[in-house]
């Protein structure tokens, strides 16, 4: 199935779901409400049309006004895919997760958790995975300033200015 | 000399305890095998046949109850820093570090905007041999270990390590 084709099914089975669509782009995407992320996603995964039984990734995005997450879909049995976008606030930001959808989801929003501090309502086990647990701050949201020290060791030996 | 003459046949070498202890250290330096990012890779060649460290008497191990040397060998990340301290108090006395790779000796290409990398392994384990490069290629881990040697050579049993 084209992915505009996907986009169509998906709005007229949830027009209040779907927030808007970009065709144009290099990477067409739907963007989506939130509070609707889990059953688009039940119903994208189960649809005997569309059958995207593989998350491929899960990726979040900083960009500075806004929170994005990204989900990569694809159907091994159709061989389509689709790209959908979840636009979140910089303060406090939380969606529920996908893991009881696509349980390899589980790794992927403990490592955006880990990174940009974005909460995954409903997973089973949200626990940083990469950074060690007694780390402070998120490093890759955009106004992340780095510690003066982590367990007495010092983190940055460089001062601001130095080129 | 009127006490050992004509008492051993011949074949005896007679020499100082100091000499004989180093001389056996420094031609059994055992580095326990661990390798933390891409230098381990180049170690690895400098293990096999082409450069054939064991030519040194450089043969890794695979625990440290049983080593007396660590190559740190890659980036040296905060998470990681307190296993490779555990890791040194482990090995018995008398114990040396080389610092294989800029990354080990002062972060290397995360110097300014590593966030989670240690500037330098000499903040957890006291270094012997700094190897610079990156990664260094086998001919400098040689160096290493022959500098590391001619350290050895120097120390005495009265003191513990070579200044
Ligand atoms: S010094 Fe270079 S090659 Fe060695 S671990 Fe660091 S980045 Fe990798």
């Amino acid at each position: 199935m084209e992915v505009g084709e996907v986009f169509k099914t998906l709005e007229s089975n949830f027009p209040d779901g779907v927030k808007s669509i970009d065709i144009e782009g290099f990477d067409p995407s739907a963007t989506i409400e939130a509070s609707s992320l889990l059953e688009i996603c039940s119903f994208l995964k189960s649809d005997k049309k569309l059958k995207f039984t593989s998350l491929m990734c899960l990726s979040g995005v900083d960009f500075e006004e806004k929170m994005e997450i990204v989900y990569h879909l694809h159907s091994l049995h159709y061989n389509h895919k689709v790209t959908l976008k979840v636009e979140l606030p910089r303060e406090k930001p939380a969606l529920p997760s996908v893991v009881s959808i696509w349980i390899g989801a589980d790794w992927h929003e403990r490592e955006v958790f880990d990174l940009y501090g974005i909460h995954f309502e409903g997973h089973p086990n949200l626990k940083r995975i990469l950074l060690p647990d007694d780390w402070e701050g998120f490093p890759l949201r955009k106004d992340h300033v780095d510690a003066e020290k982590y367990r007495g060791w010092t983190i940055r030996k460089v001062k601001e200015g130095y080129e | 000399m009127s006490i050992i003459e004509n008492k051993f046949r011949d074949n005896v070498i007679i020499t100082s305890a100091d000499k004989f202890m180093n001389w056996a250290r420094l031609s059994s330096l055992w580095p326990i095998t661990f390798g933390i990012a891409c230098c381990a890779i180049e170690m690895m060649a400098t293990a096999a046949s082409r450069y054939d460290q064991d030519r040194l008497g450089v043969l890794p191990r695979p625990s440290p109850r049983q080593s007396d040397l660590m190559i740190v060998a890659g980036t040296v990340t905060f998470k990681m820093a307190s296993r490779i301290k555990r890791l040194y108090e482990q090995m018995p006395d008398p114990k040396y570090v080389i610092a294989m790779g800029c990354c080990a000796t002062s972060g290397g290409p995360y110097w300014k905007h590593g966030y989670h990398v240690m500037k330098g392994v000499d903040q957890v384990v006291p270094v012997d041999v700094y190897v610079p490069g990156c990664p260094p290629r086998p001919e400098s881990l040689l160096e290493g270990f022959i500098k590391l040697q001619e350290k050895i050579r120097r120390e005495s049993i009265a003191t513990t390590q070579a200044a």
